[in-house]
């Protein structure tokens, strides 16, 4: 499979790794199968979108790689680690749909609590999330309150704690999900910029084809029942992932790889059946 | 541009106490309600010539409040300390048994029978017992009635704060690999704290109440019950109201400090 990672960056070891992974929820009655022999590799510094209608096991599949879930079968290995190892690590920062700010806490104290987690000290710490805020020009907050945010605002609070520990692999669920289209494309480039500063792996899941084809290098197309990767479209013809700008929204290629993807997910019948040819 | 449209925006959704919001209607159209509500029971009662051991009009029970302050605060006094004291133990005992129970599942299964019996029973139906078992001379049973009616909103409002961590900060912290002390400290308390203050400003007011009405029971004479019972006793009914009206004051400002508290505590707490 073709990527835009250049060769120097494929040569490392991958950021994540996973190699046929099931996973299968069993209530009392029946089984659902959530994810089915899933295979995907994220290069060191790439960025891969998950797309796909929900319960396609997208999100799951973020899970796994966070080790908040176990598979059922398969391996998930992070930086050449067990998921397990690499979450103990912290070799991964999280965001998720809902900011998941902690209300009783300012801004800056929300940025910093995973470092307070791990034993950093308070001069080392307020020097960071000072420098994260000024990432996501949320300077003049700090001393407020989350409930004294908007919601886009919030969610950039939610990304600067997610890189406060220096991450070389971003896990994002749907962090844009619950933002307007407007507040969602600027942070769709705040996101570019930032992982153009960072050099982090991105692990991306979305239910907007647009935003997939925009930010990703990859874009992972995925079914629902059981979960299965559709096909994995490159987007190396709009140029690197941490390269784009609001210009390639408008760009031929854009609508192309957009077109493409949605074949993809349209091209699928409820069912699944023809999944099977993807893998 | 943004800055300013993002700076309005934080300014706008800035948290207040409500009393802030309150407009001049909501803090005139109570007092209005409670002036007309007075003036006419005045008027009845003067009009009918209706005896005071049916109702005194009010002009009568403010005239003793007035002669009788000193009398009214005192007994405000001894029963607001019995309220405060059981408050307060009743509140400790009540968060420590939630935590205790949101930790140790077989200690929450076994407390539901114990807290619905606590929950049915008016615990001042205990207080002829206590009285005999303590001696009728001190304030020890009046202390423990309060303290008991405390316990149970107390100790249901901290159980259910405990189970309120959203499944994002759960998530959140194992992604963080926490320690289980550390999610305890940085998510599970605070998140239960202004449940607990919840449940302390409902068990403020019955505190009160159940002070009061344990003193209807027996015990040393100078609290608020006590006072009334022998002030209707003794055919004063204008002055059994003056005590009341102590009693009305006295609930309110339990209410009024522990609601004030709890609004500090969840300034934050909307999103």
């Amino acid at each position: 499979m073709s990527t835009s990672v250049t060769p120097a960056v494929r040569d490392a070891v991958s950021a994540i790794q996973v190699t046929g992974v099931d996973r299968v929820f069993t209530s009392r009655k029946d089984q659902v199968v959530a994810l089915d022999t899933v295979d995907l590799t994220v290069a060191a510094g790439e960025f891969v979108s998950l797309i796909g209608p929900s319960g396609c096991g997208k999100s799951t599949l973020l899970r796994l790689v966070a080790d908040l879930d176990t598979p059922t079968a398969g391996d998930v290995q992070v930086f050449g680690k067990p998921a397990r190892q690499a979450r103990l690590d912290q070799d991964y920062g999280i965001a998720f749909q809902q900011a998941g700010l902690l209300p009783w806490r300012t801004v800056a104290g929300n940025i910093e609590l995973p470092l307070k987690l791990h034993g950093v000290g308070s001069d080392e710490r307020r020097a960071r999330s000072a420098e994260l805020l000024e990432l996501v020009g949320l300077s003049e907050f700090a001393k407020s309150h989350p409930d004294q945010l908007s919601g886009g605002m919030q969610q950039r609070v939610a990304i600067a704690r997610a890189l406060a520990e220096r991450p070389k692999l971003l896990l994002m669920d749907e962090p844009f999900g619950a933002l307007d289209e407007i507040t969602r494309e600027r942070m769709q480039l705040e996101l570019v910029n930032i992982c153009a500063e960072t050099g982090a792996a991105v692990l991306f899941v979305t239910h907007s084809i647009p935003e997939a084809v925009f930010l990703s290098d990859r874009v992972v197309v995925m079914s629902p029942r059981p979960g299965r990767i559709v096909d994995i479209v490159d987007a190396g013809s709009l140029g690197r992932s941490q390269e784009r700008t609001d210009e390639d929204r408008d760009a031929e290629a854009f609508f192309h790889i957009v077109a493409r993807v949605r074949e993809h997910l349209h091209g699928v019948p409820a069912s699944g059946t023809r999944a099977m040819k993807a893998r | 541009m943004t800055d300013l449209l993002t700076r309005q925006a934080a300014r706008d959704t800035r948290a207040r106490l409500p009393i802030t919001h309150a407009g001049v209607t909501t803090m005139v159209a109570p007092i209005v309600f409670g002036v007309v509500v007075l003036g006419l029971w005045q008027v009845v009662v003067v009009a009918f010539d209706i005896e005071p051991y049916v109702i005194p009009a009010p002009s009568d029970i403010w005239r003793e409040v007035t002669a009788n302050q000193a009398n009214v605060l005192s007994a405000m006094g001894v029963t607001g300390r019995n309220a405060l004291i059981g408050l307060l133990a009743g509140a400790v005992v009540g968060v420590a048994a939630a935590v205790l129970s949101s930790a140790v599942r077989v200690v929450d299964q076994m407390a539901v029978p114990v807290v619905a019996a606590l929950s049915v029973v008016p615990i001042v139906a205990l207080a002829p017992v206590l009285y005999t078992l303590f001696g009728a001379a001190v304030n020890t049973s009046r202390i423990l009635v309060a303290a008991v009616s405390v316990l149970i909103p107390v100790y249901l409002n901290t159980l259910r704060g405990l189970r309120q961590v959203t499944a994002v900060h759960r998530d959140l912290m194992t992604a963080y690999a926490a320690g289980p002390l550390q999610v305890v400290r940085s998510v599970t308390l605070p998140t239960a704290t202004p449940y607990v203050f919840t449940g302390l400003r409902i068990a403020s007011s019955l505190a009160v109440i159940s002070a009061l009405i344990a003193e209807y029971f027996g015990g040393p004479i100078g609290g608020l019950g006590k006072s009334i019972t022998s002030a209707a006793a003794s055919s004063n009914y204008p002055l059994a109201y003056a005590y009341v009206v102590g009693a009305i004051v006295l609930g309110l400002a339990f209410y009024v400090v522990t609601l004030l508290v709890e609004l500090s505590f969840s300034r934050h707490r909307s999103s």
